[in-house]
């Protein structure tokens, strides 16, 4: 008998990895106090959302993965229904549609499909022997790219670029030759030009643009990259100290509480809080990546890793973004930026991957 | 799920592999960003704390506010009162568009003067919209609350005392920067430096923390003037009742210490509100801007190089018959035909062919020596802005036709406060006194002293005898008298000049007048512009101002009456 200590727990739940996610957010809320201008009452709505998204990972968390993947077709297809009803009817903030209103709260669809698309390629791999066929390849990418699809039409880059990448780390992880993925980066790199003429929103182009030339538009778009880039050098080696950055407390540094929340972070407390923040990021990372080797499956190996793949892409975006590096795309740092739904489909994410661990050793009885 | 379990070996080692790639590819992507944290963070940091900086913090003035002028008691003659001024940054201003009128409703103009002084000034960043608000305007510009718009602390110039001082005080503009009178002589004393604060905006322009000094503003100095408000008054009211009586175009007078060149009081009329800066006319100070041709009131200083010459006594006789003079194709007249008269009854007949055959008799550098010690053709020192030094050209040029009207006065040009000071001369011993407007004020004394000695005290005393003469009764200025106290002084009454000769109906009615003569203390001179009434004599005009003028201030300032001789047994 192997008897793990997790069995002898009464809940299924990682403690390492918790722990991790417990400290990012205890940073988070800190960094939300100071950014939201102490407001309490924000601390108080996003601990709440954390709490939902907690009950949520403690929830998929308790169920065997063997249950899960009977479950994967239905939630990958009602996704799709979802994203559908969203361009049809959905309800449109800042000009694109990204939201079902459901009386009681609302969601962004495309939330599901962040871990419906891993699920699903991963299932659909999984069912028959690795490495994929080419025949098998294609539908993989057509699995991915439908969703991929409706999100960019919604019109949401930043989720269908995460999308897309969750997706695509499965079929990386699943074993495809040299050859293919070469083959891949430069058909991407080809099409690039199609991609900026045809796909991409004028809006869109105009980030990069911005992003190569933050001047172009200082008062503008550039305004975010200038401001933000002022906000994380000002802040030194050492920071201004918590609640005394100036970029955010006056008003310069835009959606300071969401998506540019790093750069208040990065402010207050310098260099110094950036590599802790980095180190418990790869701490988290790290974990996520340990669970997927020790996983006992193709398809909860597969699903471990593309999903720690996909936070990881969360984290390297929204730094890279905030810090001037890649443009513009409207990403949360996970677990630090107040907003509900991605904060949710994290948790739930993590839930995932603690249940692929946790449940591995009755799994080999 | 056999599948799966036979395939596990392969797939597992890919994956490991895959693993160690991913790994790899995690560490880069980490050092990426701890490398791009590094370059802002440490590599940019100073440049972009400094851009940030540049954002919030801004260095703004404290204005250092204007000294006060005081008159010589520390009344407030100039005191600078904060206000506000509304001004406005565009690039914010403009996203409130809709509550423009509002604004513009409060400030009283229209919403097409806001959209036209804002469309050219788009670029700025500071535009005034109104300066100088009232505190209750102020008040509800702040209460609206329209991005963009500010109040700025300013300084307004006001002048307790109206239009009586206005012209020796002059004012400031709307920045309170002296433009007229002493307000731009002084204006350096006055300014003060402005300090510096740093302070702490947010993306609005909202202040957000307490200002930082960085530099205290060094306050401007207050002065004292030599200016006393009380005799300031008294010749405001008399002289302009003067100009109204006599329906004259204007009038002018300045009153003198006589042994210090104090100016202690300095009135023109018509004047001006300086607190009302939309309508400055008439801002000339005439005392000190205009010359005119003394006319006989200049024939004292004639007598006085005369006594100087040692040649005369004022007992010494002229033949004025028969009461006119002809040189060459001129012909100088008396009023008529005074016979022969010893040199005081020249002065008290004011005789102006005795003073020509006086003047004649003297070399001409003689002559013109007393007349420029005596300050005529120079300014005075004093340092008034915008002051004349009158027009006494050199005897080197003088064909004896000049001489001889020199001698009563035509032919010179000399502005009110060279003849007022030429007259404390003689009741100063013969030493001209410096003009000085300042209390406290040592530094003109030096020059002052030099070559100051103009005459003799002996010559200076006889010449306040004769000129006491013209003030008794009988003489010109007899109604220059004042009760208890003896005065010198002399009457003028001149014909203005016109193009190709004199004029007929135009005339100047002068009197200037020493007080008390036992110990003078007090010069004063009148002028009064184009009399129009049948009384147009500086006897009739001009020398009463003097005695009601001088009988209040010589009360105001304890000056010892000197003719009745019991007063001393008071004591």
């Amino acid at each position: 008998m192997q008897i793990s200590w997790h069995n002898n727990s009464f809940l299924h739940l990682d403690y390492p990895l918790l722990f991790g996610l417990l400290l990012l957010f205890a940073i988070g809320l800190l960094t939300l106090y100071s950014a939201g201008g102490q407001n309490l009452d924000l601390i108080f709505r996003q601990i709440l959302r954390f709490l939902v998204g907690f009950g949520i990972l403690l929830l998929l968390a308790q169920i065997r993965t063997q249950k899960i993947v009977s479950f994967v077709p239905w939630v990958y297809m009602f996704g799709i229904l979802l994203l559908l009803l969203v361009l049809i009817m959905g309800e449109s903030t800042n000009g694109s549609q990204r939201w079902i209103n459901l009386g009681l709260f609302r969601f962004q669809p495309s939330e599901i499909m962040k871990l419906a698309v891993p699920l699903m390629v991963a299932w659909y791999l999984t069912s028959k022997p690795l490495p994929p066929t080419s025949w098998r390849l294609l539908v993989a990418l057509t699995i991915i790219f439908i969703p991929v699809f409706l999100v960019i039409k919604q019109p949401d880059l930043g989720t269908s670029l995460l999308i897309a990448a969750s997706g695509m780390f499965v079929l990386l992880l699943a074993g495809l030759s040299w050859r293919t993925i070469f083959g891949f980066i430069s058909l991407t790199v080809l099409s690039t030009p199609i991609l900026w003429h045809y796909v991409l929103h004028e809006y869109q182009r105009e980030r990069i643009r911005i992003l190569l030339n933050p001047e172009r538009d200082p008062a503008g778009a550039g305004y975010h990259i200038i401001q933000s880039k002022i906000a994380i050098g000002s802040g030194g080696f050492s920071g201004k100290g918590w609640l005394n950055g100036t970029q955010s407390h006056l008003q310069f540094l835009p959606e300071r509480s969401t998506d540019f929340i790093f750069a208040v972070y990065s402010e207050e407390l310098g260099l110094l809080g950036v590599l802790v923040l980095l180190a418990i990021y790869f701490f988290v990372l790290s974990r996520g990546m340990y669970i997927a080797l020790k996983a006992q499956d193709s398809f909860a190996r597969l699903l471990a890793g593309s999903l720690t793949l996909t936070v990881f892409v969360y984290i390297f975006v929204n730094m890279g973004m905030v810090s001037g590096l890649l443009p513009v795309v409207g990403l949360p740092l996970p677990l630090i930026s107040y907003g509900g739904t991605s904060l949710v489909t994290l948790m739930a994410g993590f839930g995932l991957i603690m249940a692929i661990h946790t449940h591995r050793r009755l799994l080999s009885d | 799920m056999p599948t799966v379990k036979n395939r596990r070996k392969p797939t597992a080692q890919t994956y490991w592999k895959r693993r160690q790639l991913l790994l790899a590819f995690f560490i880069i992507i980490i050092s990426i960003l701890l490398l791009r944290a590094v370059y802002l963070q440490v590599n940019r940091a100073d440049f972009l704390q400094y851009e940030g900086n540049a954002r919030h913090l801004r260095t703004v003035p404290i204005v250092a506010h204007r000294g006060m002028l005081m008159d010589r008691n520390g009344k407030p003659l100039a005191i600078s009162t904060p206000v506000d001024s509304v001004w406005v940054n565009p690039s914010q201003f403009i996203t409130a568009k809709k509550q423009w009128p509002i604004l513009a409703n409060l400030l009283s103009a229209k919403t097409s003067d806001l959209e036209r002084i804002l469309s050219k000034r788009m670029k700025r960043e500071f535009v005034y919209l109104k300066r100088h608000v009232e505190p209750k305007i102020a008040t509800q510009v702040t209460a609206l609350k329209l991005p963009g718009v500010f109040l700025q602390r300013e300084y307004k110039r006001y002048y307790p005392t109206g239009e009586v001082s206005a012209h020796v005080l002059g004012f400031t503009n709307i920045d309170d920067y002296g433009q007229e009178g002493l307000e731009l002589a002084l204006n350096n004393f006055l300014i003060g430096t402005p300090g510096k604060k740093q302070i702490v905006q947010d993306k609005n322009g909202k202040i957000i923390a307490q200002p930082i000094n960085l530099t205290l503003p060094q306050m401007g100095h207050d002065i004292r003037l030599t200016i006393d408000h009380r005799l300031q008054y008294l010749v405001y009211r008399e002289l302009k009742q003067a100009v109204l009586n006599s329906k004259a175009q204007a009038g002018s007078a300045v009153i003198l210490d006589v042994q210090t060149g104090e100016v202690l009081a300095m009135i023109n009329h018509p004047t001006y509100n300086p607190n009302n800066r939309n309508k400055l006319q008439n801002y000339r100070n005439r005392v000190v801007t205009d010359i005119f041709e003394p006319g006989s009131t200049l024939k004292p200083f004639t007598i006085a190089s005369a006594l100087a010459s040692g040649n005369y006594n004022p007992n010494t006789t002229i033949n004025t018959n028969p009461g006119r003079l002809s040189l060459g194709k001129y012909t100088i007249r008396d009023s008529r035909n005074y016979g022969v008269i010893d040199v005081a009854t020249v002065i008290k007949k004011s005789s102006n062919v005795g003073a020509s055959k006086i003047a004649l008799s003297l070399s001409a550098n003689r002559l013109w020596k007393i007349l420029s010690h005596s300050g005529f053709g120079y300014i005075s020192g004093g340092g008034f802005p915008g002051e004349v030094a009158g027009r006494l050209s050199h005897f080197s040029e003088w064909y004896k036709v000049q001489q001889a009207s020199i001698s009563f006065g035509y032919g010179i040009g000399v502005s009110l406060l060279q003849l007022a000071r030429a007259y404390a001369m003689l009741g100063n011993d013969g030493v001209l006194p410096p003009i000085r407007f300042l209390v406290e004020d040592d530094s003109q004394n030096a020059l002052g002293n030099e070559n100051s000695q103009v005459i003799s005290p002996k010559i200076a005393r006889q010449m306040l005898d004769i000129l006491t003469e013209v003030v008794k009764s009988g003489g010109t200025g007899e109604l220059a008298q004042i009760n208890g106290y003896t005065v010198a002084g002399k009457t003028g009454t001149v014909r203005k000049s016109v193009i190709g000769g004199y004029s007929e109906s135009d005339y100047l009615a002068l009197f200037v007048g020493i007080v008390p003569v036992s110990n003078p203390r007090l010069v004063m001179a009148i002028l009064v512009d184009e009399p129009r009434q049948d009384e147009y004599y500086g006897g009739k005009v001009a020398a009463p101002v003097f005695s009601k003028v001088m009988t209040e201030s010589l009360r105001l300032l304890n000056i010892l009456p000197d003719t009745v001789k019991s007063t001393g047994q008071t004591y």
